[in-house]
């Protein structure tokens, strides 16, 4: 192949990744629109799936492009769901826009203070400061019971309507609609963020951190900058949590709920925004039809799923299908 | 005085159980650099055989404690056959993902099989009541907890130091190829630690009930604590994870004597700090 | 003369043992000088000190007259001063475009940026054609580095070093791991490095130091015992010393 191929194969490039994020979008609203008329009864599980979701991306900016792991990842999400519970029932900010607000802000300073903890390890050290950052939240919420109701959990958030127009219903319909709405800006957002200079740099971090400070690229400052954007991520997924369910519980600073997040990412696929749709949905489907059949084994069950996971798809769902389907295409004509 | 009396033993007691439990996991990670999250789960098994074997069988405390730690070693056996195996010099990632994985069986099986309440292990009679030491008196279980820390780690160190298993593992330790090269079947000193490893966690979760309750949360609740010695003290290092474990010790029990209302926050903290102060273990060897 | 690059009675020992003894240098601008020495001469320790993975006992790093020896070396490869890898470090799941499109938006302090693409920068575009073709690997422009020919991984890992503009640039064994028929490539793209660039290479192979340095510099024991023409380094009595004497030492060892 010469020069002036390349040249000429370029504007395909450039193009490419747009339309594949148009189509993106639009499987998002599709697959909306169809959850809202298949399952009316479970608009508040479905709203929770989109909850989780914003975690799981949040964790995947850090774990899947990065190469950050961590078991500590819920810290951000409790944060933002905190925060905005707390402007609610404590200082009266019950506009849900700026709930989410608060969510995104108190989960960019959580994602800072857990991401300056956690880098300063490496290896078995960093897994171990990302679990002590989740205990110590968790501890830290139980004890300032007056604010977060502790292990009662704090409600009473009563959010207004959104804009002034619609309501949180009985049924959820607004909160699912709220929800949809915050994903596809934010999954818009992240897909800009992905494939700008610095996404790049976070990947090349991920794939030679020597390679990128020999750049003169400072490593720590950069996935600092990542963890406060993961952190603002997660967090607008916590105040969703708040916001649609009017209750704030501890279980959102869990270390289940932050080693789950990990589950489905690797599910879906790390590295990977579709990857973490696909494994929140089938995670958290599977969850609910599970719990509801035999709850006893539901931890079971997600440890099988996890060594079946790491022992035949190791790329996860998405990944692996997309290989499997570059496989056809690269063998087919 | 008397506060810090208590203090001191109980400290000095739990540090000790700890050792117990996570030297194997030093030892193992030090060895196969495998960041193993399940290690809790094979002490909290220990504590579930010897609690059925004499809470149930009615069989005797030290009966008990053997059948522990060889039930455990044989339902490690196939784990280490059919996963660890898998495992070994894979990305970290991929570790935690497949031993988190492991932890969360053993949990959902214990929780259904044991249910979910505590399960205790009724000591014999020389061990319960206390000790009389002529100007204190103290718990006998806690007294003999020490005193097994005490053997464990002197037997650890003359294995290590003093036998030619001791010669072969260091070897590989140090580095694997190199020992492999030189005729030491690493994978038999592979299977012969981890064998080692379960057993003495096991060993741990029974001699530690009175400490760390049997319960199916269990290896989730200590993960952090094993884990935490291992780093803190630096994997495959006995003195660095003996000085971690009796400092852990120290901090948890001083908070839970000090300030119980707030629960663990201090332990984590100080966890926190440790480790970022010492990225690298106390005694740690740099990469 | 002005020296875009020198170190000064730059010394490093671990515990007892001195690994760099006073070793003083300087460069100019557009000079080619190859550092050899037997192993254990102190190579990598001399690169790690430079570098600044490394900090010296005493001694300093100067660039262009600026005293480096505090930076940190992130900020040495800001102030100019690049190295290459032994064993190539590149990233395995990223083209050969992506890499060199990273490098000039990092150079140009644009790497931060978080919307748009380099492939919508067209001064950038075309800068990484011009360097992909100067190293002939237009063509593998947008194959994942991890599919490509370890010889051509080589030309990449210049090619980043290049896309950094650097005033001093140092090459840790180029052509290692290149197959001795192939070490002509890595010799092409060494001879289309810029004129005013200063380069410093370590390297084993006698024949690429002969083609490529104007002038040699032996490393023994920590200490310079040579520096000077690549013509005169072959009958310098200490360098035949060093070499064939450890030479001597080591058969008679085995």
């Amino acid at each position: 192949m010469s020069a002036p191929d390349i040249a000429a194969l370029q504007p395909i490039q450039a193009a490419r990744p747009w339309q594949r994020d148009l189509i993106g979008v639009a499987v998002i609203l599709a697959a909306a629109i169809a959850g809202y008329f298949l399952f009316p009864d479970n608009l508040a599980l479905l709203t929770r799936i989109i909850a989780i979701m914003l975690l799981v991306l949040s964790l995947d900016l850090v774990t899947g492009y990065c190469g950050v792991a961590t078991l500590g990842h819920a810290a951000l999400f409790g944060a933002g769901a905190y925060a905005a519970g707390i402007a609610a029932v404590t200082f009266g900010i019950t506009e849900p826009l700026s709930m989410v607000a608060i969510g995104a802000i108190a989960g960019a300073v959580a994602g800072l203070v857990s991401g300056v903890v956690i880098l300063r390890g490496h290896g078995l050290a960093q897994l171990v400061l990302s679990i002590a950052v989740i205990h110590l939240f968790h501890e830290a919420a139980n004890k300032a019971s007056t604010y977060t109701g502790g292990s009662d959990g704090l409600s009473g958030i009563a959010p207004d309507p959104v804009f002034g127009l619609f309501e949180f219903d009985l049924w959820g319909r607004t909160a699912y609609g709220f929800g949809i709405v915050l994903l596809v800006l934010v999954f818009v957002l992240l897909r800009i963020l992905v494939r700008s200079p610095f996404g790049m740099l976070c990947r090349g971090i991920r794939q030679d951190p020597v390679r990128i400070s020999a750049m003169g690229a400072s490593v720590k400052a950069s996935l600092i900058k990542m963890y406060v954007i993961s952190g603002a991520v997660a967090g607008i997924g916590g105040a969703l949590n708040a916001v649609s369910t009017q209750v704030v519980g501890l279980d959102s600073l869990s270390f289940t709920n932050s080693a789950e997040a990990l589950v489905m990412l690797v599910l879906g696929g790390a590295g990977s925004l579709y990857g973490a749709f696909v494994g929140t949905i089938v995670f958290m489907w599977f969850e609910h039809v599970v719990s509801a059949a035999n709850p006893f084994h539901w931890l079971t069950i997600v440890g099988a799923l996890l060594i079946a996971v790491v022992l035949f798809a190791p790329k996860g769902l998405y990944g692996t299908a997309v290989t499997l389907s570059q496989r056809l295409t690269r063998s087919g004509p | 005085m008397q506060v810090f009396f208590s203090i001191g033993v109980d400290a000095l007691a739990y540090g000790m159980v700890l050792f117990i439990i996570s030297i194997g996991l030093s030892v193992t990670m030090g060895l196969m650099r495998v960041v193993n999250l399940a290690h809790g789960a094979f002490a909290m098994i220990g504590g579930y055989i010897a609690s059925y074997a004499a809470r149930d069988l009615g069989l005797g405390y030290g009966f008990a404690i053997i059948l522990a730690v060889i039930g455990t070693i044989i339902i490690a056996i196939p784990l280490e056959r059919f996963l660890y195996r898998r495992i070994y010099g894979a990305p970290e990632l991929t570790q935690v993902l497949m031993t988190i994985g492991i932890t969360f069986c053993v949990i959902g099986l214990a929780n259904y099989v044991f249910g979910p309440t505590l399960k205790t292990i009724p000591l014999p009679a020389g061990l319960q009541g206390p000790v009389d030491l002529g100007f204190r008196t103290i718990a006998a279980h806690k007294l003999f907890a020490i005193a097994c820390g005490v053997v464990v780690a002197l037997g650890l160190w003359f294995l290590i130091e003093r036998t030619s298993f001791g010669v072969k593992l260091r070897a590989s330790v140090d580095n694997t190829a190199m020992a492999a090269s030189l005729g030491v079947r690493t994978r038999i000193v592979y299977a012969a630690s981890f064998a080692l490893a379960v057993g003495l966690a096991a060993f741990g979760g029974v001699i530690g009930a009175e400490l760390l309750p049997v319960e199916p949360y269990y290896a989730l609740r200590y993960m952090v604590t094993f884990l935490v010695v291992v780093s803190v003290g630096g994997a495959g290092s006995i003195p660095g994870a003996l000085i971690a474990c009796l400092l852990l010790g120290a901090i948890d029990t001083t908070g839970r004597y000090l300030v119980p209302e707030y629960g663990e926050f201090f332990f984590y903290l100080a966890v926190i700090a440790i480790v970022w102060v010492f990225p690298r273990g106390l005694l740690g060897r740099a990469k | 003369m002005s020296a875009v690059f020198a170190v000064e009675r730059l010394k490093k020992s671990f515990g007892g043992l001195e690994v760099t003894r006073d070793v003083s240098l300087s460069m100019a601008k557009g000079d080619r000088i190859a550092l050899i020495g037997p192993n254990g001469a102190g190579k990598t320790t001399f690169v790690n000190l430079v570098t600044g993975h490394l900090q010296p006992n005493s001694g300093r790093v100067l660039m262009g007259g600026e005293d480096i020896s505090r930076f940190n070396p992130m900020r040495r490869v800001r102030a100019g001063l690049v190295r290459s890898f032994q064993v190539t470090r590149l990233f395995s799941e990223m083209t050969p475009e992506e890499h060199i499109g990273l490098a000039i938006l990092q150079r140009e302090g644009r790497s931060g940026r978080m919307a748009g693409s380099f492939r919508a920068m067209p001064q950038v575009m075309r800068e990484m054609r011009n360097i992909l073709e100067t190293l002939n690997l237009s063509a593998l422009a947008t194959v994942p580095v991890g599919e490509i020919a370890y010889g051509q991984q080589r030309l990449l890992e210049i090619a980043l070093a290049l896309a950094l503009r650097p005033k001093v640039l140092l090459l840790d064994e180029p052509a290692a791991g290149v197959p001795h028929s192939d070490t002509f490539l890595i010799e092409n793209a060494l001879a289309q490095l810029p004129d005013d660039l200063a380069v410093l290479m370590i390297e084993h192979d006698m024949d690429l130091v002969f083609r490529f340095a104007k002038r040699v510099i032996v490393l023994a024991a920590g200490e310079i015992i040579f520096d000077g023409s690549p013509q005169a380094v072959t009958e310098d009595p200490r360098v035949r010393e060093a070499y064939l004497g450890s030479y001597v030492h080591a058969s008679s060892a085995a």
